[in-house]
């Protein structure tokens, strides 16, 4: 038998149990009741299109032949980006007053100004400086940790900000901090054994290796002159301490013969043309806080620590 | 209201009035939304220094395209004060047009990197795409060490450079006929570059991947990390005043 289904809609009607108005059609008995949207659905619907008006008079909006509408307030992105970047040095205005004129070695006598100015480094060495340094300063091979009290270049406040300021073998920096060590294997200046004996006798410095004579001997001939006699290192020079457990770039003995041969040497940008000279000091004041600072103090007491106070 | 409703009905069971509706709507859309990009000032600003990709830049952004670094990487800094601080100055519309397709991305699991050019040294580019940990030990990037072993094939490096000028990038006919030179010249400072540096100003001469012998897809990744976002200065103080007058955006 021929399902006979109704050409036209069977007619609205109310709907009883629930008092709702049908949408007139039915099939096999089941039919469909014509809820109206919720009012307030509706009313909320009806105020985003007046507000929608509002905001097309008041915010830029429509593109017309040669650019969008401007909108009566005269909003632009760019406006207020500009607008948030005034305020905000606004905020931060008179501690940089306060902090520009001083050198940066009458700092720690100012512990309110020294406090935020590590505060301020802070912020600034997670933006610029954890690439390379780590997020907590810590390094990695080839990059120095900021963390311990070993110093390449020297680690009081003066000697921390010229190195920020001037950057490391920076060609385009007339002060930038620089040196070289000879490519002992790679330039043929000693022979694979001789690195060998060498490579033993830096360890040796640091109780890892049995070091000999011969080997002495050639440290003395070729290393001394920037490592030093014991291999305690030379700031002039950011040679480093060899006598002690920290190493750049590594401590095996591989990686100290390989750095014989063929020396890898570590760049740092001068900040001095990024950032400003307030930045630079809030930086360096942070780095100091880190826990190696050295004290100007600490320095004139013991004049075997070395710093570098090139100006 | 029930006989707008009733009407509408009509429209809705009948597939080509539907069509026809569809259609309309999507095309008014088009027309206010789409169509002005190319033709309102500030979409097509012109701004000073752009250049073309040189082509080992070129081979560098093919290759980021390749390994799909724009699925965490975008190219884009908006005009808010936290990316600004942390990226340097927001992106200017020209600054990628000769991108096809342009790397603006949408999403940041890694930083942006519209201006990463000259942030770091070659080393730690190369150390960092070969294994990420070893200088940021909380990355999720994967390695990408196979760069420094695969040598660039620059047997078509003209046909590339011609099949953008196609699309609108302005090489010139000494581009294409030297493009493999140019690549070569580019990644090795012992070769007279004087040709290739006039031709693409700012473009940085040196070897980029720490091996001077051979010509990586690392050297070109490294290259075109290097310069982006270099082209322009965008600090100077022309720029700053023209882009602080602009009115509706």
């Amino acid at each position: 038998m021929a399902i006979e289904r109704p050409k036209k809609p069977a007619g609205k009607r109310i709907d009883e149990p629930t008092g709702t108005e049908t949408v007139g059609h039915e099939w096999d008995g089941i039919e469909e009741l014509d809820t109206p949207m919720p009012r307030w659905w509706l009313w909320t619907f009806y105020a985003t299109i007046v507000f929608s008006i509002g905001y097309v008079i008041a915010y830029p909006a429509w593109p017309m032949i040669r650019e969008g509408t401007h909108g009566v307030l005269g909003w632009t992105s760019r406006g207020e980006l500009a607008r948030e970047v005034a305020r905000a040095e606004e905020e931060k205005g008179p501690l940089r007053d306060a902090i520009s004129p001083l050198p940066i070695e009458t700092l720690p006598s100012r512990p309110e100004l020294m406090r935020a100015a590590v505060a301020g480094g802070r912020a600034a060495f997670k933006v610029n400086c954890v690439q390379c340094h780590g997020a907590g300063a810590a390094g990695s091979s080839g990059y120095p940790n900021l963390n311990d009290d070993e110093w390449l270049w020297g680690g009081d406040l003066r000697a921390i900000e010229v190195t920020l300021l001037n950057g490391i073998r920076q060609p385009a920096d007339d002060a930038t901090r620089t040196s070289l060590m000879p490519a002992f294997g790679r330039d043929g200046i000693l022979t694979p054994a001789r690195i060998d004996q060498v490579a033993d006798h830096v360890l040796s410095l640091s109780g890892k290796a049995q070091g000999d004579v011969a080997g002495a001997q050639l440290f003395l001939d070729n290393c001394a002159v920037c490592h030093g006699m014991n291999g305690a290192g030379n700031r002039e020079f950011g040679a480093p301490n060899l006598a002690d457990a920290i190493w750049l770039f590594g401590g095996t003995k591989e990686e100290v013969v390989q750095q014989i041969s063929t020396p890898r040497h570590g760049v740092m940008p001068a900040w001095s043309h990024r950032l400003d000279p307030v930045t630079i000091k809030m930086l360096a004041a942070y780095v100091h806080s880190l826990g190696g600072g050295e004290d100007f103090v600490e320095v004139a007491a013991d004049p075997a620590v070395q710093v570098d106070e090139r100006p | 209201m029930s006989t707008f409703t009733e009407n509408h009905k009509k429209l809705e069971r009948n597939v080509t009035l539907l069509g026809i509706g569809a259609f309309i709507a999507v095309a008014i859309g088009g027309v206010v939304e789409i169509a002005p990009l190319f033709w309102i000032d500030n979409t097509i600003e012109k701004v000073e220094g752009m250049r073309p990709y040189t082509p080992l830049e070129q081979v560098g952004r093919d290759i980021y395209v390749r390994e799909g670094c724009y699925a965490c990487h975008s190219q884009m800094i908006r005009p808010f004060r936290d990316e600004v601080e942390r990226y340097g100055h927001y992106s200017l519309a020209a600054e990628s047009m000769y991108d096809h397709p342009f790397q603006w991305g949408s999403k940041r699991t890694g930083p942006d990197l519209a201006r990463v050019g000259q942030r770091y040294s070659d080393e730690w580019h190369v150390q960092h795409l070969k294994d990420p940990r070893s200088v940021v030990p909380e990355s999720v990037m994967p390695p990408y060490s196979f760069l420094a072993d695969a040598d660039i094939d620059v047997s078509r490096i003209g046909e590339k450079l011609k099949a953008l000028r196609a699309v609108g990038v302005p090489y010139s006919e000494r581009d294409i006929e030297r493009a493999l030179i140019d690549i070569k010249a580019q990644a090795n400072p012992e070769v007279d570059a004087e040709d290739f540096a006039e031709r693409y100003p700012k473009a940085q001469i040196r070897d980029f991947d720490g091996d001077p012998n051979r010509l990586t897809e690392m050297d070109a990744m490294v290259a075109y990390m290097q310069m982006l976002g270099t082209l322009v200065d965008v600090n100077s103080v022309a720029a700053q005043e023209e882009l602080a007058a602009e009115k509706g955006r």
